[in-house]
């Protein structure tokens, strides 16, 4: 006597219920609070603001905390979430020029106007584990100096002014950005959308990409000609009202590569583009965004495509995490239907290739 | 903190209007795949988020709505659709498919058939039938729009010279009103013929790669094949366990680890009408149902 | 000047009247030639019927440019009206419009100063919404195509009286073409690029 399997709604009622439990762990453990994960796991709140497309920090902790550490899974709560909410208009183009700037440095000029400025970084932390962080450390205050008046212009502006790089694309205010949260997605893409799509991209696909381009896979000689962590002001123009009306202030980061450079006979030689823009602190994340955007241009720079970077449809279609997590996992879903269709097909094909094989040799086989 | 609130069937009016613009374009174009912007939906990309986009679109407190996958209303991801719908929209649900105004599947048209006053909404993996042999959509695209489908022709011909058949047992290819190759989504074949002059309405959603495309009632579709080995439907030859039915898709199930099996009308709702009319079969037990509302 | 107070409501209920006039729409696209009624109560701008002006508030937005004949934009009221409860532009050019809004179909300018789409984007088209006469009452017409039974027929007064015959264009433009709902009260009737007439006698 057999009886078909039933019962799936408590066993989903009854996994939450665990996973909400798994979820918190021991209790003699304290609770982990949203501010505590914001202040002290902030790389992680500006990672999944960033691929989340959501500036909120306290929504990006809760999801870190619900989504049990899992980033993907954090950014995917956070875009979810952003589906749903309204669209008032699009703010105007932030100046990263006048970044109030808390890192900045240049690995093409030894000093540019305005500093080096080292500011909050692991580079030159000896990766050591450090047992004192362990518990109940009390780091040492700041070093404190003045703060400086200099303007702190693009490294690429100061090229630019030579002419020595492309020139930035002039956006044209008759033209809208594209959004391809709200258009479909079709080939040839403009380069607003490549940048969208590259900024809501996987962190360690764009990183993968970046480094086969240094490796050879579609070369572009790059330079970091500069990298600058800090706080911009948002500005969004209501239409009623008619002037800029100012937001607030957003972390942001900011790089910019100088790459190979290209000419013609009519044409003087310069070097091109690469740019990388992200929520928060995310600099391995910019560099890689700016590595990929170059290699997207090879098409626009009558490069030849070769490389898994320079093909802008590869690029795009692989490379946004919720998607591609999805897809992988829904191999996890019932396939009863379709495997039961195959198996019936391959257990004929294998009847009657054992029929024709222990067929005599005179008759032709299944051809 | 900005508390979320949601809108009835979830999503938002703007995403709605763009949805049903894309719809009633698929209507009008028979089997031609509308690029759509996608949202995404509080489930994962390959879980069914075009279906239920499609679903949310069109759904209305007036509605009866159904969720199978792989034909079971119990399996937990149709579950898990219909306790979203009942909860985002607070409409009636059923597992009757003849109760039903919206039927949302995934790998399964019903075995009942369907009328006129339903519709069938098909959550679809991969769109593009021709995906698996050129993955570039520049090239498929153009493909559609010469009506070129002889790479098609050629694959399945290969499977013809290498396996002596047609090596496609699910995703069957489609012609759609004599004029576009459509993916079916992933149903055995068994069910291909289901969709040609249909009485019901079949709209389908490809979430992750958004796209909407539709078959109208009373369109005809026709599965690809050769005049020489013409399209076989297929289900294994033997009459359902339980119900005894012997002309429905049948699941496999394992019974022991020693090679026996039995096999189960993979359409519970279907199954489970004919026992409850006295339909038995060699292994039948009494019915023993979870209904989801009442 | 009408300011925002005058100008005729839209939607009491925005979500559910939106639901169920999208039904009827898109019962009446995928079975052509039947007439669907739209039950949703609006204000209405005085060019425009019950169903027209439904249809406008159910799928018109900013991301669908309009465009509005010469009896639709008479007054400035449509345009207002659309711009206040839709947000959808109005444009002067009808060959990249979403949807053209027809209120004296006899002086339906020629179809191919609207959009047919491309071969590899078909849906890129104008679909053209037109204001009849009667879709109860007048001459029989016999339909067949995707989504008809065998045969639909449809008892209308419809302008131009050649509609069908400039529809032809559908047929040999495929996949590219033109969508079109007729309108007449709280009546709709769609003429998708599918539908072909059934000669007289066949």
């Amino acid at each position: 006597m057999y009886v078909a399997v039933k019962g799936g709604e408590r066993a989903i009622e009854n996994a939450h219920r665990l996973l909400a439990h798994e979820r918190r762990g021991d209790r003699d453990v304290p609770e982990v609070s949203l501010s505590q994960i914001s202040e002290q796991l902030s790389l992680g709140v500006d990672r999944v603001m960033t691929e989340g497309s959501l500036y909120d920090r306290e929504l990006a902790a809760l999801a870190i905390k619900q989504a049990r550490g899992d980033m993907i899974e954090a950014i995917f709560l956070v875009r979810a979430f952003r589906a749903t909410l309204p669209r008032f208009g699009a703010t105007e183009p932030v100046d990263t020029g006048a970044m109030r700037v808390r890192r900045r440095i240049s690995s093409t000029f030894k000093d540019v106007p305005g500093g080096q400025i080292l500011g909050p970084t692991f580079d030159y932390t000896h990766r050591l584990l450090d047992p004192q962080l362990a518990e109940g450390f009390s780091p040492e205050a700041p070093a404190l100096g003045e703060a400086s008046t200099a303007a702190t212009p693009r490294v690429t502006d100061i090229l630019g002014r030579d002419g020595l790089i492309e020139p930035s694309p002039v956006a044209d205010a008759g033209t809208p950005v594209g959004d391809l949260t709200r258009e479909p997605l079709s080939f040839p893409a403009d380069r607003d959308l490549r940048l969208q799509n590259l900024a809501r991209a996987d962190e360690g696909f764009l990183l993968a990409l970046g480094y086969s381009s240094q490796r050879g896979y579609g070369r572009n000689h790059p330079f970091a000609g500069e990298i600058r962590f800090g706080e911009v002001e948002v500005e969004f123009v209501a239409e009623d009202a008619g002037f800029a009306v100012p937001l607030g202030a957003i972390a942001m980061t900011e790089c910019q590569m100088v790459n190979q450079f290209k000419g013609s006979a009519t044409e003087a030689p310069c070097f091109t583009r690469g740019y990388g823009l992200a929520f928060g602190q995310s600099e391995r994340k910019t560099m890689s965004m700016a590595l990929v955007d170059r290699s997207l241009h090879a098409r626009d720079l009558g490069e030849e495509v070769t490389a898994p970077a320079q093909d802008e449809e590869f690029v795009m279609s692989h490379s946004d995490n919720v998607q591609a997590t999805g897809f992988v996992e829904h191999l996890k879903l019932p396939h009863y239907v379709d495997f039961q269709s195959e198996l019936g097909l391959l257990r004929k094909l294998r009847k009657e290739f054992s029929e024709a094989t222990e067929a005599p040799p005179m008759q032709e086989a299944a051809e | 903190m900005n508390a979320p609130t949601y809108n009835f069937a979830y999503l938002d009016e703007q995403t709605k209007r763009m949805i049903r613009r894309a719809i009633l374009k698929a209507i009008a174009i028979p089997g031609y795949q509308v690029p759509f912007a996608s949202r995404e939906m509080p489930m994962p990309y390959g879980w069914g988020t075009g279906g239920v986009q499609v679903t949310a679109a069109i759904l209305g407190p007036e509605d009866v709505l159904k969720v199978i996958d792989q034909g079971s209303d119990d399996t937990t991801n149709a579950i898990s659709i219909r306790k979203f719908f009942g909860k985002t929209a607070g409409v009636a649900t059923t597992t009757a498919t003849s109760d039903a105004t919206v039927i949302q599947t995934r790998h399964r048209i019903p075995e009942a058939a369907l009328h006129g006053g339903q519709i069938l909404v098909y959550q679809v993996p991969i769109p593009e039938p021709l995906r698996f042999l050129e993955p570039r959509e520049t090239e498929t695209r153009r493909m559609h729009a010469l009506g070129e489908y002889g790479l098609m022709h050629v694959k399945l011909y290969e499977d013809i010279a290498r396996f002596g058949h047609i090596a496609t047992a699910y995703a069957y290819p489609v012609k759609v009103n004599a004029r576009y190759v459509m993916d079916p989504s992933p149903t055995p074949k068994f069910d291909n013929p289901k969709m040609d002059n249909c009485p019901a309405l079949q709209l389908f959603g490809a979430g992750r790669e958004k796209r909407i495309y539709a078959i109208p009632p009373h369109t005809n579709v026709v599965s690809l094949d050769f005049e020489d080995h013409p399209f076989t439907r297929y289900r294994f030859d033997a009459p359902c366990a339980l119900c005894g039915a012997d002309d429905s898709y049948l699941d496999e199930i394992v019974t022991d680890d020693k090679g026996s099996r039995m096999f189960v009308c993979s359409d519970t709702d279907y199954c489970e009408s004919r026992q409850l009319a006295g339909h038995r079969g060699s292994e039948s037990a009494a019915p023993h149902k979870e209904r989801a509302h009442g | 000047m009408t300011t925002v107070a005058e100008l005729p409501a839209g939607f009491a209920d925005k979500v559910l009247s939106a639901q169920s006039t999208f039904r009827s729409v898109m019962d009446a696209m995928a079975r052509p030639g039947t007439v669907q009624r739209i039950t949703a109560v609006a204000g209405t701008p005085a060019a425009m019927m019950r169903g027209t002006a439904a249809f406008a508030l159910t799928l018109f937005d900013h991301d669908t440019p309009i465009w509005l004949d010469e009896r639709m934009s008479e007054t400035s009221e449509v345009t207002k009206w659309l711009k206040f409860h839709t947000s959808a532009p109005v444009i002067a050019d009808s060959a990249v419009s979403s949807f053209a809004l027809i209120g004296h179909p006899r002086e339906l300018a020629s179809l191919d100063r609207f959009a047919f789409g491309s071969n590899e984007y078909p849906d890129r088209s104008t679909t053209l919404i037109l204001q009849v006469e009667s879709l109860t009452q007048g001459p029989a017409i016999g339909l067949r195509g995707p989504g008809i039974d065998g045969q639909a027929i449809l008892q209308a007064m419809i302008q131009p009286p050649d509609l069908f015959e400039r529809l032809e264009v559908n047929v040999s433009l495929f996949p590219r073409g033109i969508d079109v709902v007729l309108v007449h009260d709280d009546a709709i009737v769609a003429i998708p690029r599918t539908t072909r007439l059934v000669p007289r006698g066949g």
